[in-house]
């Protein structure tokens, strides 16, 4: 594999790749929000 | 007997006599480092050690970087065996706080964007001639990240650990100086004056628990690789969130990152070697570190630019400068040039969450770069 290839593979797939899993994580924050809720003021909430 | 006094002489002094002109040089840069550290306060923790190693190694004939020299033995104890970082890393997970990331996940984002500059800075490194694997070690000063750059470099590029490891520190160190010229630059004063509403929901413990667990197992799926990163990170997490460790998470924080920032800085140094570290090539890594810092900075604003324009507005293009994993210096950098231009407007907890993000997308980064080149065959 020439430089090339290897540096453009690197910088698409690198940088695509630790946005979607990133926002793959993004996502599963936002599931993992609403699966477990924290209560407004509540004991939970203040953690 | 005179025979044995002279030849007992002999021996005393003889570093002199076998100096070689990288050497005073490189006992110059210790103590530099040294003064940093202790003068100046710039990561003494790491400096201090850093800058004793590298004076110790560059006196001729102690032999403490030969076989069985007792440098020598540290640093294949946990360098080698890339040991040290990732113990450091419980120690990250265990200070570290998500819940301003859990708070809005979407600023998850701009911890990617921050990492952009590794990616970019490996393209360019290669451009210069760089091999593939010394590219990925340089590329990964831009992770803003010490134990993460250590461990990609003794793993695959060994022979420059001693240059980016001073390198990711130093730069690290820098953020506050590096940072507000290039905010400054990408957003105009209205941008900067955006203030941002924490309309946010709160976060239960439950979450906080399963987060890490639940981002070691997708992680780990998607980038077996770097697994070690990203499991002592989220373990140090989880033993601070679950409340069930607290010794544990203790020593974590203190005793053993304490004993291992020693003994990793020390074996940093030892790789200072004059005749190793002086050459070309050690002035182009410390170039590209820099660059590589700086492309961060540009793409995190840029795409808080770009976040700023979708969410209408309510975004601070300034905490996409946060993105970055030098934590929590990154977001204290954002807050106080939020400040400038509006005294009452505080990006911080927003810019801790991007920050935080920046922690977990420089080891994802690297966990990313590491099963790449596996999957290309350019690692076993």
């Amino acid at each position: 594999m020439s430089n090339w290839e290897f540096g453009f593979t690197m910088i698409v797939v690198g940088m695509g790749g630790t946005l979607v899993v990133l926002a793959l994580f993004a996502t599963m924050m936002g599931l993992l929000k609403r699966v477990f809720p924290g209560e407004e003021g509540g004991p939970e909430g203040k953690q | 007997m005179l025979d044995a006094i002279i030849n007992g002489l002999s021996g005393l002094g003889a570093g002199f006599v076998h100096i070689h002109w990288s050497n005073p040089v490189m006992i110059g840069a210790g103590c530099v480092l040294l003064y940093l550290g202790i003068k100046k306060d710039v990561e003494p923790l790491l400096l201090v050690p850093i800058g004793f190693g590298a004076i110790l190694v560059n006196i001729p004939l102690a032999g403490l970087m030969a076989e069985e020299g007792f440098l020598r033995t540290i640093y294949d104890m946990g360098i080698a065996t890339e040991l040290f970082p990732l113990l450091i890393f419980i120690g990250i997970g265990a200070m570290t706080d998500f819940g301003p990331l859990l708070e809005n996940p979407k600023i998850f984002l701009l911890g990617a964007a921050g990492q952009f500059g590794i990616f970019l800075t490996i393209g360019l490194s290669l451009i210069f001639g760089f091999s593939k694997l010394d590219a990925v070690a340089i590329g990964v000063i831009g992770a803003c990240d010490g134990p993460t750059a250590i461990y990609v470099t003794s793993k695959f590029a060994p022979h420059l650990l001693g240059a980016v490891s001073v390198a990711a520190y130093s730069y690290m160190s820098l953020v506050p100086i590096i940072q507000p010229p290039i905010m400054r630059w990408l957003t105009t004063e209205k941008e900067r004056r955006i203030s941002m509403d924490r309309d946010v929901s709160p976060v239960s413990r439950r979450a906080k628990i399963v987060f890490p667990i639940m981002i070691t197992i997708v992680g780990g799926f998607i980038a077996p690789q770097g697994l070690p990163l990203l499991g002592t990170i989220m373990l140090g997490n989880l033993m601070r969130e679950s409340g069930a460790v607290s010794r544990l998470t203790k020593a974590s924080e203190n005793e053993i990152t304490n004993i291992v920032t020693l003994l990793l800085g020390i074996s940093i140094g030892a790789t200072m070697d004059g005749r190793m570290f002086l050459k070309t090539q050690t002035m182009f890594i410390l170039l590209f570190g820099f660059l590589a810092i700086c492309l961060d900075t540009v793409c995190g604003v840029l795409f808080g630019k770009l976040m700023n324009r979708m969410s209408g507005g309510k975004i601070n293009p300034l905490i996409g400068a946060a993105g970055i994993s030098a934590y929590p210096m990154a977001a204290r950098v954002v807050h106080k040039e939020g400040l400038k231009y509006d005294k009452f407007n505080f990006l911080l907890m927003h810019a801790v969450g991007a920050n935080t993000g920046g922690q977990v997308g420089s080891v994802m980064a690297a966990a990313i770069m590491l099963s790449m080149l596996k999957g290309m065959g350019i690692i076993p």
